[in-house]
């Protein structure tokens, strides 16, 4: 019922200073080599596509453009509640692409929609989990 | 001119979210479509190797489970065999076939990568086309029912829409009464042990426990098990009813496949293939 997609930890994680540009190639290839092993051609493309572009609209609102004061959008660089709306709003953002095209029909919506939440939740817990366990918080 | 060019530098993060979207969206709805020409899948070279690697030592864990499966069916073989022989010696009957060789034969595959977790399973096989296979063949697992169709084929690999699948739709009979119906997965239901049989007609009386076999009427041969009736109340609204049933076949844990070829498959495509088309 709840399928995990730790992967996307990745994409959170990229650097704060790349271009937008950039961050989509990346996205698109990660995507497209999850989609070889999973024989699921372009479902995992466009999730990834669409987790990027809230990641981009989520920064672009919360953190200020001039100075970036930290390198990477961590959980010991941002803080718990940022990180934790960030990461919930891309991964959901991420599921419902992704289950919505692979079941590709509308009957079974809130099927679907139930599906896509419960992975939500499961995802963000792993992805919380391994980012305490890689916690450093800066000495500042 | 150039305040469009500002415009769309202000915004290029909705732009290119457009674009790249649209290329994935492009690529899962001609991936949809009946026959796959991709090459970006798990029949492709890299990917393939990558899986046949990966899974030797799955198989190895496999192996003692895997090899009380094939003792069993050794041992029904044989006691068919011997069946087969003491009929022969008895009462001396000459069985003539009159298309030669047997309609239907089998090929051993071993799995090298299988999901379940998916909305639409695959499953990727060993053999390909230099081994004879082509797409639609049906694939069956040793003694335990039915896995699914050839999807893709490379020269040394074969992709297999798993009956996991929402495309997948299989003609099945109810043993006991003969009534058929469709077996179709995943209607609401993402567990890979159960499955539906739609489209039985409302006056065929049903109860749990019967056994399910496949018709003859799509690729399948008749008569292969494929499960037991477990849920007889599903109610569907119209002159049909909706049976779930326990599946023979586990999945999970799926390592050998047979591959069946039928000699007459492509007959019987171009014969019905003629038939008028007034639905």
């Amino acid at each position: 019922m709840a399928t995990p997609f730790v992967y996307i930890l990745f994409l959170l994680l990229l650097p704060f200073g790349i271009p937008n540009l950039l961050l989509y190639l990346i996205a698109f290839a990660t995507g497209l080599t999850l989609d070889a092993f999973y024989d699921t051609l372009g479902v995992h493309t466009a999730a990834c596509v669409t987790l990027v572009f809230v990641r981009i609209l989520f920064i672009s609102v919360t953190v200020s453009r001039d100075g970036f004061d930290e390198p990477e959008p961590t959980l010991g660089n941002m803080g718990i509640k940022w990180f934790l709306l960030y990461a919930f709003l891309c991964t959901f953002a991420h599921h419902i692409v992704l289950f919505f095209l692979e079941t590709f029909r509308l009957t079974e919506f809130s099927y679907t929609l139930l599906k896509c939440l419960l992975s939500a939740v499961f995802t963000l817990f792993l992805v919380t989990l391994i980012e305490f366990i890689f916690y450093n918080r800066k000495v500042r | 001119m150039r305040n469009l060019w500002i415009f769309i530098s202000r915004y290029n993060a909705f732009f290119f979210f457009i674009i790249f979207f649209s290329i994935g969206v492009v690529l899962t709805v001609r991936n949809n479509s009946y026959q796959r020409s991709v090459t970006i899948n798990s029949t492709n070279k890299i990917v393939g190797d990558v899986y046949i690697n990966l899974n030797v030592l799955k198989k190895y864990m496999n192996l003692g489970s895997v090899n009380d499966s094939l003792a069993v069916e050794n041992a029904k073989l044989k006691t068919e065999i011997l069946a087969l022989k003491n009929i022969d010696t008895a009462k001396d009957v000459v069985v003539k076939d009159s298309i030669g060789p047997p309609q239907y034969t089998y090929l051993s595959a071993r799995v090298i990568k299988n999901s379940i977790t998916n909305r639409n399973n695959f499953i990727t096989i060993n053999r390909g086309k230099d081994d004879g296979i082509e797409t639609n063949m049906p694939v069956i697992s040793p003694g335990k029912g039915v896995v699914g169709f050839v999807q893709d084929v490379s020269d040394h690999l074969a992709t297999v829409r798993s009956l996991l699948h929402k495309d997948t739709h299989i003609s099945v009979s109810l043993k006991r009464n003969n009534a058929v119906g469709s077996l179709v997965w995943g209607d609401r239901n993402s567990d890979y042990r159960k499955a539906y049989i739609k489209e039985i007609p409302n006056h065929f009386k049903i109860k749990l426990k019967d056994t399910v076999v496949t018709s003859g009427f799509s690729f399948f041969p008749s008569g292969i098990p494929v499960g037991t009736v477990s849920n007889t109340g599903i109610s569907t609204g119209d002159n049909f009813m909706t049976v779930e049933i326990n599946l023979f076949n586990d999945f999970s844990t799926l390592q050998y496949v047979y591959v069946i070829k039928n000699k007459l498959a492509k007959e019987q495509t171009e014969l019905e293939a003629k038939l008028p088309n007034e639905q």
